[in-house]
């Protein structure tokens, strides 16, 4: 038996690539979308020696909307799984005074990934099975004014995948929001990350891969960050506004 | 920030780049000294330079694989577990492996890896095809035994030194089962246990654990244990339908640094005597899973833990076979005098072949002990230099940390050729510690 190709939106990310190898060692064929895809060639080898599956690389802008139609036309078929790993941490300060800056961050978080994930969840829904995850963060639970602008795409983006679940539960169609909290890969490289809190990517592909396979709604990458985000979200605002966390 | 080699002695304080590409590779050059890294388990500071190190875990791609010659290609931050996780399901198994698989391609070329086949078999070199090497130029040099053939010949054994190597085709074996049938043969003395060797040259693997310590008529004392890869018609029924599934062993971690004392005479001679009479017990054959058989110290996580905070000594020298007896017993003699016990010695035949030009093994006796670090082992480790010395051998850097510029030009007339080649490569900002102590 052949298991369902699994789509990577974000194929070059660290998490994206631990995801297609997480997927492919479990049988699935998998189609890496990224932008300059041609630059995947080493990546695609690499998982077709070690887990024997086919992989496709495609081209794709997740601000470029207008190609996403003909994107999803490109592929070899449809997929079982997608998932959306793709997102830009950007530049607070930069994100505060120019507008491009934060348009650019929450197009890349948000207006993008949903954009793409309402499309595909069609597909899905038309087709009646399917099951589509997004990544999105735990800077999206809650605003802060370190990276409120990248948290509140990731606030929508978090809100557009719960209102989808909620569309689909009962037409085949499964959505799973994956919160990762800290990730050591290249968006975070030479930040200063608390080690206990801080997941490796192949941990968060991991996670993706059981909640994808075990209906999950959502993920957290390590269990603590559920802890960790119920007490900041429980903290009053009139506090919350004097803290600087 | 502080790193060191497996054997945690010198430690340095070093400017590690993790490079993910190419040009992040190419960036790095012309600045000043630099040597690349793999994981760290070569055990002195063959690995490390100050002013740049340059890790290349991310290189972790394979590339490509040919069912019908075993050829894989691959990047050279790519570990031998993987290849072994990858491709032992599938029926095939490294051609040589060291007694780790917590190795890189690329340390396995630059250091010219042997296992315990090397009497037959050769070093892992004999089984490369081709390699990828990054020159202080910017180039990328795809170098075999017919083009670029010099550049091939001293990369591999090379310790980094000629360049940065990126990719690495190499050809596996096939192999019918994960598993091996060893047998154990108990040797009293040196005597057997070379002539053992002598008698089982045709054996596909062999190698003697040796307790140094023993003295007198026990001098050289072993337990000499001898394998095949088992074919699928020679496994029980229970294992034969999946013949590649052994026993998934869980690593056992070494939470915490022992006591320097920890490691004294006293505990390591009765580990070794323990040993010993385990395995004279233990006689006969029966099935290893490869993983056991091959890497027995992985499952022991940080292992080089066990020798203290001041870190291990690693030491291993090849005899030319016509002086191996002599210069094995002078140098268990002196060992088993000093009462500074090695807690792990192995003694292997080493086979003719040669694959580097600069590479270490020769045809004799490699005797491989490591010593917890102290002012007494090291002054033992200059005695012993000494005796290898006086009976021809040489030392094998990927385990040397504390050599002297001149034991090495003493023990080894192929490092002229080897610095004046380095210096028609334009190769010269490859430099390690090792090789800024060793003046290479």
């Amino acid at each position: 038996m052949t298991a369902d190709p699994v789509l990577i939106v974000g194929g070059k990310s660290d998490i994206g690539l631990a995801l297609a190898h997480r997927f492919a060692q479990a049988g699935h064929p998998v189609q890496l979308a990224a932008r300059n895809a041609a630059a995947l060639a080493p990546e695609k080898a690499d998982i077709e020696v070690r887990h024997g599956v086919p992989v496709t690389v495609h081209e794709l802008d997740i601000l470029a909307t207008g190609t996403f139609v003909a994107f999803l036309d490109g592929l070899p078929e449809l997929p079982g799984v997608a998932v959306c790993v793709v997102g830009l941490l950007g530049e607070q300060p930069a994100s505060e005074a120019d507008l491009d800056a934060a348009a650019l961050t929450m197009r890349s978080n948000y207006e993008g990934p949903a954009l793409l994930t309402g499309l595909i969840a069609n597909r899905f829904e038309a087709r009646g099975s399917g099951t589509l995850a997004g990544i999105s963060s735990v800077a999206g639970e809650r605003g802060r004014a370190s990276n409120y602008v990248y948290g509140s795409a990731k606030a929508g983006y978090t809100a557009f995948l719960s209102g989808l679940r909620n569309r689909l539960a009962r037409r085949g169609v499964h959505v799973v929001t994956v919160i990762p909290g800290f990730v050591a890969t290249r968006m975070t490289e030479g930040m200063d990350l608390p080690k206990r809190l801080t997941a490796a990517p192949r941990e968060v592909a991991e996670a993706v891969f059981k909640g994808v396979a075990g209906g999950r709604d959502v993920v957290y990458a390590r269990p603590v960050w559920r802890l960790v985000m119920a007490v900041i979200r429980a903290i009053p605002e009139r506090v919350f506004k004097k803290l600087s966390l | 920030m502080m790193i060191s080699g497996w054997g945690r002695y010198p430690r340095q304080d070093c400017v590690v780049n993790r490079p993910r590409s190419e040009g992040e590779v190419r960036a790095l050059l012309g600045a000043g000294p630099m040597i690349a890294r793999g994981n760290g388990r070569g055990y002195g500071d063959c690995a490390q330079q100050q002013a740049n190190t340059v890790e290349m875990l991310r290189f972790n791609r394979m590339l490509s694989f040919d069912p019908a010659t075993g050829q894989l290609v691959a990047e050279a931050g790519v570990l031998l577990k993987d290849v072994i996780d990858t491709f032992l399901p599938r029926g095939w198994f490294p051609s040589v492996t060291p007694g780790t698989k917590f190795v890189t391609l690329g340390g396995m070329v630059a250091a010219d890896v042997h296992g315990k086949n090397h009497h037959r078999d050769g070093s892992f070199g004999a089984f490369v095809d081709w390699l990828d090497v990054l020159g202080a130029d910017g180039e990328v040099r795809r170098c075999d035994a017919e083009s670029n053939a010099e550049l091939f010949g001293f990369t591999i054994g090379g310790m980094g030194l000629t360049g940065i190597i990126l990719r690495v085709a190499f050809r596996l074996r096939p192999v019918e089962s994960g598993w091996i049938r060893q047998a154990t043969l108990p040797a009293p003395d040196l005597d057997t246990a070379m002539r053992l060797f002598e008698e089982h040259e045709s054996a596909t693997y062999s190698v003697a654990w040796i307790d140094c310590l023993a003295g007198g008529t026990s001098l050289g004392r072993s337990a000499i244990m001898l394998g095949e890869h088992a074919a699928a018609w020679e496994l029980p029924d229970r294992l034969r339908s999946a013949p590649f599934r052994t026993p998934r062993r869980k690593m056992v971690p070494v939470p915490f640094e022992a006591p320097s004392g920890l490691l004294n005479h006293i505990t390591v001679k009765a580990f070794n005597a323990a040993y010993y009479h385990g395995h004279a017990r233990d006689r006969g054959t029966r099935l290893v899973d490869w993983d056991s058989y091959f890497y027995p110290l992985d499952a022991l996580a940080d292992w080089n833990r066990i020798y203290g905070g001041r870190g291990l000594l690693q030491f291993q020298c090849v005899l030319p076979l016509a002086a191996a007896r002599a210069g094995l017993g002078e140098l268990l003699r002196t060992i088993s005098a000093s009462g500074q016990g090695s807690f792990l010695a192995v003694l292997k035949r080493l086979g003719a072949a040669q694959s580097g030009t600069f590479s270490f093994p020769m045809e004799g006796y490699t005797l491989a002990l490591d010593f917890p670090v102290s002012p007494q082992t090291l002054a033992l480790m200059e005695r012993i230099d000494r005796i290898v010395l006086d009976h021809g051998g040489r030392f094998y850097l990927a385990k040397d940390s504390r050599m002297s510029a001149e034991t090495l030009r003493a023990s080894d007339a192929r490092v002229p050729d080897f610095i004046a080649t380095r210096r028609g490569f334009g190769a010269t900002a490859f430099q390690s510690s090792q090789a800024e102590r060793l003046q290479l």
